[in-house]
């Protein structure tokens, strides 16, 4: 059991005895499980997600994100634990609850014969207090295409109505359900954009993905979910011991110079792979790639494909996805 | 005739659109002054879901081919088949038979075709979905979307008995209007029920219209529809008078036999104990969610 794996369960315990609990989150799980006949889609998870911040719920298809998505977001009941939405447990929501949470789901066609105004026209009529219509088009970057039916939109342009219709009403918490799963590259910087744009508002925003890109770049804290159970939990900058996880520092020797020949302190952290390469694992790359180089420069080696590599996001979530996968 | 109906409807068309223009320019209801429906009370939130109900339905060719044109080909063509025979279990002209016969399939067409395939494509495209996200009761949807179907088939009903009056010379007696205008409402609510109802059986979009017509076809041709049912063996005629097709069409034919009209209530009776049916099993078994979901 890693170290994250263990502060969580301490921190679970300590939060199981202090009631009342979720008060000052927007969204506060306890033990969720989910059911489907006999298959756990969903096991044992907490999540707790402030007020204001940007959630982003990681996970492999079929690994549980639209199950936990669509209990929070009040479309399935759940088969046990405790779940606070606002402080409203999502299965006995109302009207009131609906008026302050937006959902963009994953599959959804646009209101078919309506146009972007139209469609926003229609949505705005079912809240008490309704954002702007042409500053909610504006936010999305439609306004040249507000006259356009939502079935002749692109499909980026498609997601991008769905945000709308979300924020239409105004929402403190938005669930963005794999908002650009599918995009163009392009399509999805702009989509980036639309998401920081919320961030500005103040809404507290609950993202699922499986992009780690998209994750590091949107998000404040991450959850990754694999196999129906929480497998870390943290900032993009720490998910996972990330932080302290070794750095790769790679280069190729020339072929008359031996691994011996390293100076002493590096001899130990390198590995070589038989054809030349070698790997140094660091726990302090800046020293040793210092010492790596003071090296080089005394013999007249030049090093030219030296290579130092940070973990990112993405090894550290194929490790935690992986392992979860063996068991 | 049908030339001049899509002539017609054109114009009407350019002329919405002519006006359309002023009104995108000051976009009404996003300005912070006009409370939005939802703060105006439950009925104002009805009528603003039909009022998008409608403008969808208009913007749809198929389901505006199948629900406004489609009575009016078949009446051109029944009429012009069997000329002006005497026809059907009253003897009446065959073109006072088929405006009420196809006055029926206008109301079904409207209320249970359309309604039951534009309710499984959007169940499934989660177009339902998203609505039920936000904050509007069920019933309102449901409502809107019923009075949207409810408009459509008494305008199309309109229509045909215009269309037969000035073009046919098929006369509906003052007397008989509001016997015409009650089994028609009815009628359309029964369907409306009906079409929720069957929804619920059907779990994929593509599947509805096959369905739908699986149904409806067999049912015309035994109800009297496209053919008088005199000419029935008598156990299809027993049969046929089980299903609400035949209901809906016997009261309208009623209003137009010389020296009658007036409503008959056993057929209002069996169209409402369909809507009952209908009714208990849309509430039983309505969702709002795709039949295929993801984990």
């Amino acid at each position: 059991m890693n170290t994250i794996e263990q502060s969580r369960l301490e921190a679970k315990n300590t939060e199981r005895e202090s009631e009342p609990h979720g008060i000052h989150s927007a969204i506060a799980v306890r033990g969720l499980e989910k059911h489907y006949g006999d298959v756990l889609a969903v096991h044992d998870v907490d999540l707790e997600v402030r007020p204001g911040e940007i959630f982003a719920f990681l996970g492999p298809n079929g690994a549980g994100k639209t199950t936990v998505v669509e209990v929070l977001a009040g479309f399935r009941d759940r088969s046990a634990g405790e779940v606070r939405v606002l402080g409203v447990d999502p299965q006995h929501a109302d009207a009131t609850w609906r008026d302050r949470v937006g959902i963009v789901l994953q599959e959804s066609q646009p209101e078919p014969g309506l146009t972007v105004r139209e469609c926003l026209q229609l949505y705005a009529g079912y809240y008490e207090r309704p954002r702007e219509i042409e500053k909610t088009i504006a936010l999305v970057g439609l306004e040249e295409k507000a006259d356009t039916l939502g079935e002749h939109l692109s499909g980026g342009q498609q997601r991008r109505l769905d945000v709308a219709l979300a924020l239409i009403g105004d929402p403190e918490l938005i669930f963005l359900d794999e908002p650009t799963t599918g995009f163009d590259p392009s399509a999805r910087r702009s989509a980036w954009a639309v998401i920081d744009g919320l961030r500005a508002l103040g809404k507290t925003i609950f993202l699922t993905t499986h992009y780690m890109d998209e994750a590091e770049r949107l998000a404040d804290r991450i959850a990754v979910i694999a196999g129906g159970e929480i497998v870390a939990e943290g900032t993009p900058r720490t998910l996972g011991n990330r932080n302290r996880m070794h750095t790769a520092i790679r280069f190729t020797l020339p072929p008359d110079v031996g691994l011996s020949e390293l100076p002493q302190s590096l001899r130990p952290l390198a590995e070589e792979n038989g054809r030349g390469e070698v790997t140094l694992q660091s726990e302090a790359p800046l020293l040793h790639v210092r010492m790596l180089a003071d090296w080089a420069l005394a013999r007249g080696l030049d090093l030219p494909d030296l290579d130092v590599h940070r973990p990112t996001l993405e090894d550290v979530y194929l490790t935690l996805t992986d392992h979860r996968k063996e068991r | 005739m049908i030339l001049l109906v899509r002539w017609l409807y054109r114009r009407y068309r350019r002329a919405r659109e002519a006006n359309a223009v002023p009104t995108s320019v000051v976009p009404q209801s996003s300005s912070p002054a006009s409370a939005s429906a939802a703060s105006r009370g439950l009925l104002a939130l009805v009528l603003h879901q039909t009022r998008f109900d409608l403008r969808a339905f208009m913007r749809n060719k198929q389901g505006r081919y199948f629900t406004l044109i489609l009575p009016l080909v078949l009446l051109v063509l029944f009429v012009g088949l069997f000329g002006n025979n005497r026809i059907g279990p009253d003897h009446v002209k065959a073109s006072t038979y088929y405006v009420p016969g196809l006055s029926a399939l206008a109301v079904i067409a409207a209320t249970f075709t359309n309604l039951v395939i534009s309710l499984t494509a959007q169940r499934e495209g989660g177009v339902l979905k998203r609505r039920r996200a936000a904050p509007v009761p069920a019933w309102v949807l449901i409502a809107g979307r019923s009075l949207t179907a409810m408009i459509v088939s008494l305008a199309t009903l309109t229509v045909l008995l215009a269309v037969g009056r000035f073009a046919y010379g098929v006369d509906l007696p003052a007397s008989s209007i509001p016997a015409v205008a009650l089994t028609a409402i009815v009628g359309s609510a029964s369907f409306c029920a009906l079409a929720y109802a069957l929804s619920t059986q059907i779990h994929a979009a593509d599947a509805a219209q096959p369905m739908v017509q699986a149904i409806v076809l067999p049912l015309y041709l035994v109800s009297g529809i496209f053919i008088p049912n005199v000419n029935l063996p008598g156990w299809l005629r027993h049969l046929a008078e089980l299903f609400p097709v035949q209901h809906l069409a016997d009261g309208l034919h009623h209003a137009y036999i010389p020296g009658q009209g007036g409503v008959v209530w056993s057929d209002l009776a069996v169209l409402a104990l369909w809507a009952a049916a209908g009714l208990a099993i849309a509430l039983w078994r309505f969702t709002w969610t795709p039949a295929t979901t993801t984990v």
